[in-house]
């Protein structure tokens, strides 16, 4: 790679997201002790996809992954979670158990 | 092939180790190809991880809306702030690996060595703060089995309730599962650290070949990402006063 020596550095990037990820625990922590009802579990699941998704697009170089089959896997993997966790809490949060 | 005019092209071709790039292996194009390749494989088995993991979130969720009083009261006694901390600990070594990887892009061999003995060092902070958040579900009896006891704990909330003890160990059985395969997976990153540590010690790594880094990375970024879902669900169900 001929341009790799004069790629801007990465190095803003990452602390940018480091310090995003620091600000995102102590989000999630006090959001827990505020009284949500039922938007609590929504909250923290955000706050926790939020800093997910910033991992894998940054440190994990998702983002700029030039091979386009390696987000071809990762979109499958999160299709296949939500597929897994969206149907059988549609099925559980449905049904009359009593 | 064996007159003068080719001969050297017949060289070049028998001395295919020097005249290739020695880090490009022969079935691949370009090092860029090489370095996809790699990560993809590195991917998919991540791929394989989400669902060896998500069956575990699966079943969480499903008892924890069932059970949601005594799942909360269960949560309310393990120490939040030890998992606030270890949530930390981990950001701060996701920060020490990509540095790694880059100092390894970047032929820099001494920041390359102090960001992968960081990252171990703490990787064992990590086990050891969860060492005592073990030891302290072991002392207060919160560990599944015979000796467990989780009586008269008020249900948050509802302080004229108490939380069912056996829907409690439930929550306690998803706890050491759930925890405990996220630290069997720090261990085993332990390990692969540690081998990445001993070959950039060797001097192994170079900017056209540096992908066990890269693909070790790729390995602790997930072990963090499912703890950045871990942490909420467990230690912060309801922690409201």
């Amino acid at each position: 790679m001929s341009d790799h020596s004069s790629a801007k550095s990465p190095l803003p990037t990452y602390f940018a997201v480091f310090f995003a990820l620091l600000i995102g625990t102590a989000l999630t922590v006090y959001a827990a002790t505020l009284d949500l009802g039922k938007f609590n579990a929504p909250v923290a699941l955000t706050i926790a996809s939020i800093k997910a998704t910033l991992v894998a697009l940054f440190f994990m170089h998702v983002k700029g992954a030039s091979e386009k089959l390696t987000k071809l896997v990762v979109i499958a993997a999160l299709f296949f979670l939500l597929l897994l966790l969206g149907l059988t809490m549609t099925d559980y949060a449905t049904r009359l158990w009593n | 092939m064996q007159n003068n005019a080719s001969s050297a092209a017949a060289v070049q071709a028998d001395a295919h180790g020097e005249a290739h790039n020695p880090a490009l292996l022969h079935h691949f194009a370009e090092p860029q190809q090489q370095r996809d390749a790699a990560s993809l494989g590195m991917w998919l088995f991540l791929a394989t991880e989400v669902m060896f993991f998500g069956g575990l979130f699966c079943a969480y969720l499903v008892y924890r809306r069932w059970y949601f009083g005594d799942f909360a009261a269960a949560s309310k006694s393990i120490n939040m702030p030890l998992g606030a901390t270890n949530t930390a600990v981990l950001i701060c070594s996701s920060l020490t690996v990509v540095l790694a990887v880059w100092a390894a892009q970047t032929a820099r061999r001494t920041l390359l060595l102090v960001s992968l003995a960081v990252t171990m060092l703490l990787g064992l902070t990590f086990l050891g703060i969860k060492g005592i958040e073990y030891k302290d579900k072991f002392e207060e009896h919160h560990v599944p089995g015979a000796s467990f006891s989780f009586q008269n704990v008020p249900i948050p909330g509802h302080p004229d309730q108490y939380a069912d003890p056996h829907h409690a160990q439930l929550f306690f059985s998803l706890y050491f599962v759930m925890t405990g395969l996220h630290a069997l997976h720090m261990i085993i990153g332990l390990g692969i650290f540690l081998w990445l540590f001993a070959m950039a010690w060797k001097g192994r790594f170079t900017p056209e070949w540096h992908t066990p880094v890269e693909i070790g990375g790729l390995y602790w970024h997930f072990v963090d990402i499912v703890w950045i879902y871990l942490f909420p669900l467990l230690y912060l169900i309801d922690r409201h006063p």
